[in-house]
């Protein structure tokens, strides 16, 4: 018999067995990426674009991805991971299907921002900040300063950028992402 | 314009002119507006003169330090041999400030054109502009516009056929307000973390990978392209008394104003009309509390003070703030301005690269100061606590980002005090009721 235990929060949830590592860069990415070396005057250079690339083929960066971008840049791991964790749109843990970021720094917490939080919180299932919904669809956090303070409350879900939300659109909002 | 509004009659409209008609996005439709008109011309003035005329229409930074934009492209080395390049900062990411992400969706050719203008006079062949992660849509316009202007020979090997190499790259940032300090985000396009760097060498010595570059914001090079059109007297007329601070300024308002959006002003107007009429002043029943006038990073003006305030860049200095990145944001009397310090310190202690001790432990200090404030477990020594650590802060990093902590907190102690101590006259509250992240 197994025991399931549901993730409460992102901070607790253990990481899936990611099985073995299935490369990212290979055939097309690869060569999307190959494209990008003469842009630069360093490979090195190339690592935040190679990062986008991994999490939009894999929804996240797991440790044998960075050990894989790690490789290709010639970088070594431990500067890869460094450099993934310094930045906030980078997930190092797998995330819902949609990722909402939610502005609440101070013009959104003075127009409604932190109401919108509360109300993106309930509707998807959410029970704290960073974590998923029980059904897989959705992760919410509070996000710094999505510069369109004055269309308050911009929130992202995904690549989707979304002004002016307030708790009466959340609903509405939501349905649009199954 | 005061987009999303209508252009209001004592706005100046001269970049935001097309904000708001998606015809204006596209090359072609860039060109029958007039586009692409001044870097034919920048092409055959030749770089010297471009910047001689830069200079000469007063031209300051639009990203917050307001520096010289001609004397700071004369800073590049001529003939050295080197490869030199542009970056184009659009990690816009001030709190308060979102002026920039509309030229970006609505004039995208603007913003290029005036990129390889300073590219051409600073002998730059390649420019990257590194947009903030989250700018998604403003980056699928760019992406577009740039595929355009190369189809169209705008850019590429051979600038208008001027024999002169223009190459944009645009780069992606990845959540890090502190990308938009120069330095940093010189090493995050290098691809490594944003931590500003030691100033000397200053970028247009060793710059982005060691070799000499400007970093200009997005509407600084946006306004370039008209200068050389209509001429650099044209710019300098636009002004209201102060020969200073010339030309428009596109300041985004946000908070507790009727209209709040992005307003283009000449530099000199009074706040007062920005607020009353053009923004339609403050929500029904309700009066100005305080206003922050350049984006987060700066100290905290009280009604009086905004209501004399002159905005250019002297006279929010005057007024005890600073013009900085344009982005104004209002409070009105229901404000609680305890919490709006500390959700500022937050911001502050979050963003923090925490490579300078005095930021990262004070700014983080100062979060969980303001926070036991609002828990009504605060000391009656806090006030002094927290101004003592804003000194340790202030003026002693590698960059401003402790010091921008730290303008808030001075500047809301001193002003609003009273607010400060009745939280600090409260009962304690048995349960932290605030939610953090």
């Amino acid at each position: 018999m197994t025991l399931k235990v549901e993730q409460v929060s992102a901070h607790s949830a253990s990481e899936p067995h990611p099985g073995p590592h299935e490369p990212v860069f290979v055939g097309q990415t690869l060569a999307g990426l190959q494209a990008l070396y003469p842009l630069y005057a360093t490979r090195q250079a190339c690592l935040l674009p190679a990062l986008w690339m991994v999490q939009e083929a894999r929804g996240w960066i797991s440790e044998a991805a960075v050990a894989e971008v790690a490789e290709v840049l010639r970088l070594t791991p431990a500067y890869v991971k460094g450099v993934v964790t310094f930045y906030t749109m980078y997930h190092t843990r797998p995330v819902g299907r949609h990722f909402i970021q939610v502005c609440t720094t101070s013009p959104c917490a003075l127009s409604g921002g932190e109401e919108t939080r509360d109300a993106l919180l309930a509707a998807t299932g959410c029970r704290d900040l960073g974590a998923t919904s029980p059904d897989g669809r959705f992760t919410v956090t509070e996000v710094e300063c999505l510069g369109a303070c004055g269309f308050a409350t911009p929130i992202m879900v995904g690549n989707d950028f979304i002004e002016s939300v307030t708790p009466e659109r959340v609903a509405g909002i939501l349905e649009r992402y199954g | 314009m005061g987009f999303p509004h209508p252009s209001h009659p004592k706005e100046t409209v001269v970049l935001s002119q097309y904000f708001g008609d998606a015809g204006a996005r596209s090359y072609g439709g860039w060109v029958e507006r007039g586009g692409y008109e001044g870097l034919k011309k920048g092409l055959a003035m030749g770089p010297e003169a471009i910047i001689e005329e830069i200079k000469l229409s007063g031209l300051r930074g639009r990203g917050g330090a307001g520096f010289p934009t001609g004397l700071k492209w004369s800073f590049m080395p001529k003939n050295d041999g080197k490869v030199h390049y542009l970056v184009c900062n659009a990690d816009e990411s001030e709190p308060g400030t979102f002026k920039d992400r509309e030229i970006m969706r609505w004039t995208p050719h603007a913003l290029l054109e005036g990129v390889a203008i300073a590219a051409f006079a600073i002998g730059a062949e390649q420019t990257y502009i590194y947009i903030r992660g989250e700018y998604t849509e403003p980056w699928a316009i760019m992406q577009a516009a740039v595929a355009e202007a190369y189809a169209a020979g705008a850019l590429g090997g051979n600038a208008f056929g001027s024999g002169r190499r223009i190459e944009v790259i645009l780069h992606r940032g990845a959540g890090a307000y502190i990308c938009g300090e120069e330095t940093a985000m010189l090493n995050s396009l290098e691809g490594k973390r944003g931590n500003p760097r030691i100033k000397p060498p200053f970028p247009a010595q060793a710059g982005l990978f060691g070799l000499p570059t400007t970093i200009n914001n997005v509407e600084t090079l946006a306004a370039v392209p008209l200068i050389l059109t209509r001429g650099a007297a044209w710019h300098q007329a636009l002004c209201l008394g102060n020969p200073k601070s010339t030309g428009t300024k596109l300041i985004s308002v946000c908070g507790h104003v009727q209209r709040p959006g992005n307003y283009e002003i000449t530099m000199g107007t009074p706040m007062k009309e920005l607020i009353y009429d053009m923004c339609g002043g403050m929500r029904p029943g309700r009066t100005l509390k305080a206003v922050i006038p350049g984006g987060s990073s700066v100290p905290i003006l009280t009604a009086a003070e905004a209501d004399s305030c002159v905005m250019d860049y002297e006279g929010v200095v005057a007024a005890g703030s600073m013009l900085g990145s344009g982005g104004m944001i209002v409070m009105d009397d229901s404000t609680d301005m305890v919490r709006q310090i500390w959700r500022l310190a937050r911001f502050y202690a979050h963003e923090s690269c925490a490579q300078c001790t005095q930021c990262r432990e004070g700014t983080a200090w100062t979060t969980k100061v303001m926070e036991r404030i609002l828990l009504g477990q605060g000391r009656a020594s806090d006030l002094q606590l927290l101004l003592d650590l804003a000194d340790n802060m202030t003026g002693t990093t590698i960059c401003v980002l402790s010091d921008s902590c730290a303008a808030p907190v001075v500047s809301g102690i001193a002003k609003f005090r009273g607010e400060f101590e009745a939280y600090l006259a409260k009962a304690p509250t048995l349960l932290p009721t605030l939610q953090t992240a």
